[in-house]
């Protein structure tokens, strides 16, 4: 059963009404938020755990699990709250429109998280490309200190809580939660070693943590309608509702907000209009964001859209961008541009990333042409398993795994291009 | 315009920039103001924009941001270097920058791409045209893929192109005018062609 508008958190997605604080009272946002306080920082993590909620921003870890990291008691230090709104992979473009349409949702999000981990600040990193959307962002937090629901007492609850945006300047590395905390601190965008993780030694050094936008902005609807009413959507481990980004060879790409396990077939024909000339025009699908393997049509017929059934697939949900391409596509030439993407976002510290990612995209480069020996393409895939698990942060496995996906299911389509450039060659050389 | 650099011998916030840092520095604690060093750059660029119509980051002015942030001028450097948003070499007065990651190339930013070489009288990326009017940059995903494919001009967001389209922006800049952002087909947003399916307002409970 398709999920009904009731039980949509995120009713003003498109931006039909106003994002201000009247018009968010009335969408139900800052209603009875220092009775939640008032429940306890242990009640609100149990809810938490309760909901199932996994973090949105394509890791998946538990919400309640990370908040529970936090220290208990100060050891003299501060805590800090970081959203991280830097939604740069390719393909992802929800944490755009809770910013600029619902913003309440986001910023009472920030205030229960920040109080249930023990914060005294939160900091918003928004990326430098959503200027209009920080505008809108800093708009709605003076909103809120002007109405007395941030700041000194918030919200009445004598809690003090303070909130600030703060913009990157185009760096897809700062997604990295550690590399956005040295960019917060102001210096290159370079992840770090992890351990010790940010909860311990976060942002100045004091315990810290990073969560996406789409997290933090469900958390007031679930402490308001309980962790049972989240629970109820999607299979088990895989719970609640979530923004899917539909796009790419689609009749009608949108934004939307549906329930967990939504078979993939399903969320592309109830929402986005089916695929351009019908299903069986579909070639493949990128189900997760850029940095998630392809899943050609056979598995898309059947698949549902949650960690563990993309997983099984070896693919995964990530940031739920659903990049969908039909039989005009040329695959390689697709993902050979995502190779480039990874190329350029490397930040260069470690050796398998910064030479690697430009070895594969010029690697890949060729495949596109098909100027290459068959072998090569075993030689691709050797050296992404090299690349993979050898760096400090996931970008270059982000940046592999696609091309992995790539061979996996579309190596006889590689070598036949391989073939027609040699045939052609050898024709001109007999010319 | 000249492709060759010249760097301003010294550079001084206006009162508008001083007016901006004030409420910047506070929001980081005492002792931390490098994490204020981002902010700065962007307030350095903007007043340039302002002042000489290319939005670009002289060394001059990192060293000034290094001063009042007490940072090592390296530090600043190195920041301003990193991030690609900071344009360290100055550009036209138009920054068009698009969008050719694969969300937009599957929908047809190769068109758009057509279109602001045409349009603009540019040669490609990284070119800036003869009347100093436009630099044509290619920018990564910019996270408008269900509005793709899309261009930003300088902060603003031109989304659902295609290479008239396109072109008609461009003109229209050319003229001094300055198009709504946002989808350049009237669409709502993020929803689907034609209005939302969800949301409508109309489900009974």
């Amino acid at each position: 059963m398709a999920l009904s508008d009731k039980d949509r958190i995120f009713t003003n997605l498109y931006g039909t009404q106003p994002w201000n604080l009247p018009a968010a009272r009335a969408r139900g946002n800052w209603d009875g938020t220092a009775a939640i306080l008032a429940r306890g920082r242990d009640s609100i993590i149990d809810e938490m755990k309760a909901s199932g909620l996994r973090g949105r921003g394509g890791a998946g870890f538990p919400t309640g699990m990370k908040w529970s990291f936090m220290p208990k008691q100060s050891d003299g230090r501060t805590s800090y709250l970081v959203v991280n709104a830097d939604e740069s992979e390719p393909g992802t473009c929800k944490d755009r429109d809770i910013i600029r349409h619902d913003p309440h949702t986001l910023i009472e999000g920030c205030l229960i998280a920040g109080f249930a981990m023990g914060a005294v600040a939160g900091y918003i990193y928004i990326r430098g490309e959503y200027y209009n959307e920080s505008v809108v962002l800093e708009a709605a937090i003076a909103e809120a200190y002007e109405a007395g629901l941030l700041g000194k007492n918030a919200c009445g609850s004598g809690y003090d809580y303070d909130l600030y945006v703060h913009r990157g300047a185009g760096a897809y590395i700062c997604g990295e939660e550690t590399a956005l905390i040295e960019s917060l601190e102001g210096k290159k965008g370079m992840p770090r070693l992890k351990p010790p993780f940010p909860a311990a030694v976060g942002l100045y050094g004091c315990p810290t943590t990073v969560n996406n936008v789409e997290t933090i902005a469900v958390v007031p609807t679930i402490l308001r309608r309980g962790g049972a009413w989240f629970a109820s959507f999607g299979r088990e481990r895989n719970q609640g509702t979530k923004i899917f980004c539909i796009q790419g060879h689609v009749n009608k790409p949108c934004n939307v907000e549906a329930e967990m396990s939504i078979p993939l077939r399903e969320l592309i024909e109830r929402y986005a209009g089916g695929v351009r000339g019908g299903w069986d025009n579909l070639l493949c699908v990128i189900p997760g964001g850029s940095s998630t393997p392809l899943l050609p049509k056979h598995v898309c017929d059947d698949v549902l859209m949650d960690f563990d059934a993309l997983r099984e697939h070896k693919s995964g949900l990530g940031t739920a961008g659903v990049i969908v391409m039909d039989k005009s596509t040329d695959i390689i030439r697709a993902i050979a541009r995502l190779s480039a993407f990874y190329k350029h976002e490397s930040c260069g510290q470690c050796t398998p990333c910064r030479e690697g990612m430009g070895w594969v995209k010029r690697m890949m480069d060729r495949m596109v042409t098909g100027d290459a020996e068959i072998e090569e393409i075993d030689v691709l895939e050797n050296v992404t398993r090299r690349i993979e698990g050898h760096t400090i942060c996931a970008l270059a496995d982000g940046g592999v795994w696609p091309v992995q996906g790539l061979i996996r299911h579309y190596r006889p389509l590689m070598e036949e291009r391989i073939a027609a450039f040699k045939a052609r060659n050898t024709r001109l050389a007999a010319e | 315009m000249s492709t060759e650099t010249v760097e301003p011998t010294s550079f001084a916030f206006d009162a508008e920039s001083e007016a901006k840092i004030a409420t910047i520095i506070k929001r980081y604690p005492e002792g931390k103001q490098a994490s204020a060093v981002i902010p700065l750059l962007y307030v350095v660029q903007k007043q340039m924009g302002r002042q000489t119509g290319s939005a670009w980051v002289p060394r001059v002015a990192m060293d000034v941001v290094a001063e009042r942030l007490s940072m090592a001028p390296i530090r600043v450097y190195e920041v301003c270097t990193f991030y690609f948003m900071f344009n360290t070499r100055p550009i036209g007065r138009f920054h068009l920058q698009v969008c050719g990651t694969t969300p937009c190339w599957l929908r047809g930013s190769d068109d758009v791409l057509r279109a602001c070489k045409d349009a603009g009288g540019l040669k490609g990326y990284g070119d800036t045209s003869a009347d100093g009017a436009f630099t044509l940059t290619e920018m990564e995903c910019m996270g408008a893929c269900v509005n793709a494919p899309m261009i930003a001009v300088d902060d603003d967001y031109y989304e659902d192109l295609d290479y008239e389209s396109t072109v008609k922006l461009i003109e229209a800049l050319k003229r001094g005018e300055r198009p709504t952002p946002g989808s350049v087909i009237g669409r709502q947003t993020s929803a689907p062609v034609g209005g939302p399916m969800v949301l409508t307002g109309t489900e009974q409970d």
